[in-house]
Parts: C-alpha cells; structure tokens; sequence
C-alpha cells in the first residue's frame, strides 16, 4: 500500500509539472523554430528533426536594429521603474504610516484603475502626447509606464512596509530622525528585499509591455515589443524570422528574470506565508 | 533635573475615550510605575510624554515647560520599547549612536559616549554585532543602552522585561535599580509585574480604564488600599475578599459577623458605616494563621509548596475560598481541615461602593 501523505505529494509534483510544461511549451516551440527555414517552420506535421540553421538571425539583425530597440528596452523599463519608485516609496510611506480615514479606499481605487482596458484612454493619451511632443520619445514612454505601473507598486510597497514594526521608526523618531532620515535610514533599509522585487516586477511588466510602446513610438524609441511585431508586418507572416525576433526580445529579460528569482519569489510570496 | 508634571491629561482615539483626566506631578529622579491590568492605557500614557501620539486634552509640562507640540526627540527623554526596537540592520554600536548621528556629532565623541555606556553595561564585546546575534537580555541591554547614550532627562520604559525568562528578569531588575541609582534620572515604567512595581518604585500608580485608582509608595498601596481594585492588584498572592455584615458600631470599632457567625473587632472609623450594612473583608494571605483557635475552617483544595512558604487555598463554610500563607514546611495536605485566625488589625473593610474604610489608627 502506498502511504497517502505520499501519493499527496506525488499528485501534486506531477500537477506541478505538467502546468509548468504547459506554460514552458510555446517558449521552446518558438526557440526550435527559430533554427528551422521558413518552409520547415510552417510544415504540418511539424517537423521534429530538422537541419538547424541561423539564416534566421542573420535576416532578422539585417532588417531591423536589434541593438538599438534593446537599449530602448533597458533604458525606457529602468527609467520607468526608478520614476515609478521615486513616487511610490513616498506615497506608500505615507500610507502605511500615516493613515487616514480614507487611506484604505484609496488604495483600492488606485488599484481599480488598473481594470480599465488601455485602449479606453489611448486617444485622449495620443493626443496629450502629441501635443507635448512625447511620441517617439523614451521620456514619454517612460512616464506612460511609470504611471502603469505606479498602483500596483503603490499596493507592493505599501504591503511590505506594514511589515516594518512600528516601534523601530517611533524609536527613530525618539532617535531624533526626521520624516526623510526615517524614511533613508531605517524604512528603506529594513524593507529592501520588497522595494528590490517590486522593482524587478516593475522591470518585467515594462520590458513585456506591447500596446503603448506600439501605439506611442514608431522607431527611434521602439523598444524590443516594436521590434518584434515589425517581423509580422504587411509582407506575410515569417513564422521562422518572427520566433528568432521573439527570442532575442526575450532572452534578457528571461536570464535577468532567472537570475533574481529567489529575489523575487520572496517578495512576491512575502505576507503569504508568515 | 526633570520633573514631569500631567495636567488633566485626556486621550481618545475615534470616539473611545483611552484616558480619562489624568492628573500627577512626577518630581526629578524619582522613580514612578504605572500599572494596571491589560488595556488600562498605560501605554498610551507613556506614548503621550514620549510625544509619539497627540495629547487630545490636558497639558504635559516637562520641567514646567508645556511640550504637549514639541516633537519626541526635543523633550529630552528616552525611551526602552517591550520589543526592545533596536535597528536590526546596524551593529550595536550604531544602534546606540544613532541619535549622535543624527545630531551631528563626530565620529570621535561617538564612539566615546557609546564605549562610556557600553562599558557600563558590558555591552563592549558585543559593540560589532548585529542585534539578530544578541540573545534577549543582550538585546535589553543595547536598548537602555541606546537609552543612556542620549544622556536623557527622563527614561521611559514599557514593560521592558516582560520578554525575558524569570532569571534574567530579576537579573535586569536589578540593574535598572542601580542604573536609577547611578544616572540620578526621572524614570517612568510600565509593567503589569506586580513584584517590579514594589521592587523599582519610589511611586506606584495604579491605573484602570484610563484612570488613576491611587498613588502612593509601594508600601503605602500595599498597607492602605484606597479601594478593592488596588487591594486585589498590589499584593501577591491576591488579598482575600469576604462579603461580611456589619454587627455594631462604635467609636473607631466595627464588628463584623463572620461567615460562621462569629464576630470580629475591625479598628476602623465608623462613622460611615452603619449596622446590618453590607461590607467586605479584606484580609492578606500572608496576615491568616494557622491557630486552634482560628475564625475560619475549611478544607484545603489546593497546597502550593514553593520551598519557603505554601500556599493553602481553602474553602471554608458558606462556599467561600480563601488563600493562606504559611510555613515553608508546614504539614497541611489536601483534604485536611485547617483552622485559620485573623486579627482585627489586619483586616482591612470595603463599603459597598468598593471604597476603603478609612482606618483608626
Ligand atoms: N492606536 C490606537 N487606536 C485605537 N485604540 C487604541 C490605540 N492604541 C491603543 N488603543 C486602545 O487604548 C486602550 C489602552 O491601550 P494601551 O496599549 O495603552 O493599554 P495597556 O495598559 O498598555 O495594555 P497592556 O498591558 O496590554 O500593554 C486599549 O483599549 C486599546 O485598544
Ligand atoms: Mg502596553
């Protein structure tokens, strides 16, 4: 017989795994078909032995300049994030330690504007930054994502400073420190880890971002999310060239993503398992 | 030189009302503990001199200075949190001077007054630890010594021990004592230890929802009790309470019959109380004997051996329990039927409102 806690276990690894697949399948579909030609690409059945070639790449860095739209990606997510923290340190700061009567709804009103479909406000955006200047530009996307992602950082650092015990700052505050030293030498400090994996999620949510970046710029500022979609353009869908476009877009951002995950498994998970 | 003088004092947070007119005048260096049972608002007070929450009503004169709006870290006060607080991403050493820091005090005079605190508090070897690496009596150690290095004219403390084992706690007692001693400072402290309150103070104050009960010296609670609240409060194990009726009265006597209907001579004044009224007796464990000719009789339920006296709980006719004192070796088994004696003198009477009986004497 086997032992139930047992079969638990191996009931849920094999969940695990299986979902895991599932989500890791269309990655590696598309990192197969970027070694395949055009023609093998799109062969029904799909072929699962093939001649590996790197034509793909090769068409892909002729075409379009992937350096130049990866630079947009790191600068526009950085910038973003960093803008994004500069106004939502303080503002959760305030919230978690100076709370109002009304504190509380607003943070759920904040995070309820994340609800509203993008497309809704994309005229009168368009319009604003058009008049402004801000098409095409890094600047502009910059603050259209800091501002996308500002609620939901808000909410993140907002959470993990309530973790902070409030003896220590009231300690500080005895201390002789001043709101901005409380704010420096000890908050800061001591909810690291969260402002850390609230700017990684930040960086990701902004390197994957499509319907701005395509709608706001069009070459000089495009970042990789422009660059890929300039491979299923007007001509024909190239499945082989795309995937190869896809891939490069994807590989910083998965390394830089495998590299800080436990960074960002703790912070995420932070709260949920106390 | 600090006295702290509270004028009416009153604190609400919404609509519930924490403390209700708190009036004392706390003199320098003398050593004043607030207690009270849990949720009384002794935390609260002690927030409200140490200027971390706003005084709703009533002043806060420090030095005969209003500082009801001066922000914490300009009353010249120091506080020792229950959690100890300490910053937990800086050595020792920057933990206690941090408030330099702050000030903008040198590097040189930083280290002095912090090596001057830690040495008096053997903190020296521990100075490049982080406070994760300190056990919790070091830890206490670095919070009063964050305290000191202030050089502060009042230390306020909340139930600075009540984290640590018994050992330890009586170990740490001690050193506050010799701290009060040494530093010559005003000091406030809030526990709900009972023995830390008679052992440390100079002036007991005995809160209950968010007001003051009574002040007065340590021995002054314990012998005078101005009411049943703070007999069952000062004093362990707890003072026995008898509901009794008064018999007769006259000048600076009362008699009282017993639960067994015998009568006993309380010497207080009588001229509150009248025949037939309905009183309680109050007496201490530690004042009952064990005697022949005892008052009381009852059956021991419980015996608590503690080496240098037992504990006998009892319960006597008419349902009642009561708590003695008695010798360390004392024979006394569960079921037995004692014999217990109370002196007149010893007594201490109630009136129905829960208010002492003033005494003769
Ligand atoms: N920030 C606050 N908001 C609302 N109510 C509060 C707040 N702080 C304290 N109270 C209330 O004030 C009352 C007194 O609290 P306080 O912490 O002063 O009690 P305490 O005597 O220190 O109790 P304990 O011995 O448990 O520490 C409690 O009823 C508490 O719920
Ligand atoms: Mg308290």
């Amino acid at each position: 017989m086997i032992n139930r806690p047992l079969l638990k276990k191996l009931t849920l690894t094999l969940v695990a795994w299986t979902a895991a697949l599932i989500m890791f399948f269309p990655v590696f579909w598309m990192l197969v078909a970027s070694f395949k030609t055009e023609i093998d690409a799109v062969a029904t059945p799909p072929m699962l032995v093939f001649k590996p070639t790197l034509e793909n790449y090769a068409a892909v860095q002729q075409r379009a300049n992937y350096i130049n739209s990866a630079i947009n990606s790191v600068a526009i997510s950085m910038g973003a994030t960093l803008l994004a923290l500069a106004l939502g340190i303080p503002a959760a700061y305030a919230m978690a330690f100076f709370p109002t009567r009304r504190t509380r709804s607003t943070l759920l009103w904040m995070l309820s504007t994340k609800m509203l479909p993008p497309v809704g406000v994309l005229v009168p955006i368009y319009l604003l930054f058009r008049d402004v200047g801000l098409i095409d530009t890094k600047a502009g996307l910059i603050i259209i994502y800091a501002l996308m992602n500002l609620p939901i950082m808000v909410w993140l650092l907002y959470t993990f400073f309530k973790e902070v015990p409030r003896d220590i700052l009231e300690a500080g505050r005895i201390d002789g420190a001043s709101r901005r030293q409380e704010l420096f030498y000890l908050l800061m400090p001591l909810s690291l880890p969260g402002i850390a994996s609230t700017a990684l999620l930040s960086i990701i949510l902004c390197w994957n971002e499509a319907f701005w970046s395509l709608n706001l710029t069009t070459s000089d500022a495009a970042p990789l999310t422009a660059f890929i979609s300039s491979f299923s353009a007007p001509e024909g869908l190239f499945w082989a060239k795309l995937s190869a476009a896809s891939t490069l877009a994807i590989a910083p951002i998965l390394l830089f993503g495998w590299m800080s995950q436990r960074q960002l498994v703790r912070g995420l998970t932070f709260g949920a398992v106390k | 030189m600090a006295s702290v003088k509270l004028r009416d004092i009153r604190k609400t947070f919404g609509r519930t009302e924490v403390l209700r007119g708190i009036d004392l005048e706390i003199e320098d260096r003398e050593f004043v503990v607030f207690v009270g049972p849990s949720g009384c608002g002794k935390s609260t007070l002690l927030r409200l001199i140490a200027g971390l929450e706003e005084i709703t009503e009533g002043d806060l004169l420090i030095d005969g200075q209003r500082v009801n709006d001066t922000p914490p870290d300009r009353r010249g006060l120091a506080m020792v949190f229950q959690s100890y607080a300490l910053y937990p991403h800086m050595t020792v050493a920057d933990n206690m001077g941090f408030s330099l820091r702050l000030a903008g005090a040198t590097k040189d005079e930083r280290d002095r007054k912090v090596r001057e605190a830690a040495r008096a508090l053997q903190l020296e070897p521990l100075l490049d630890r982080k406070p994760r690496e300190l056990s919790g009596g070091q830890r206490q150690r670095v919070a009063i010594g964050r305290a000191i290095v202030r050089n502060p004219k009042v230390f306020l403390f909340d139930e600075p021990l009540s984290n640590l084992d018994a050992g330890l706690r009586v170990q740490m007692r001690i050193e506050i004592a010799r701290l009060h001693e040494s530093l010559d400072a005003t000091m406030i402290y809030v526990t709900h230890d009972q023995v830390e309150a008679m052992t440390l103070a100079d002036r007991i104050v005995v809160l209950r929802d968010g007001a003051i009960e009574q002040t007065g010296t340590p021995l002054d609670l314990y012998n005078h009790p101005e009411n049943i609240f703070v007999a069952e409060f000062i004093g362990s194990p707890k003072m026995n309470l008898l509901p009794v009726r008064v018999k007769t009265v006259s000048d600076d006597n009362v008699t009282v019959t017993l639960p067994d209907g015998g009568a006993l001579d309380v010497p207080v004044k009588s001229d509150q109380l009248g025949a037939d009224e309905q009183v309680t007796l109050g007496v201490r464990p530690e004042r009952m004997r064990i005697s022949e000719r005892g008052q009381f009789v009852g059956q021991v339920l419980v015996a608590e051996r503690l080496g240098s006296e037992t504990y006998l709980y009892l319960q006597i006719e008419g349902g009642e329990m009561l708590t003695i004192e008695t010798d360390g070796d004392s024979l006394a088994r569960i079921h037995d039927r004692v014999a217990v004696e109370v002196k007149g003198e010893n007594c201490h009477l109630f009136n129905s409102a829960g208010e002492a009986v003033g005494r003769a004497d």
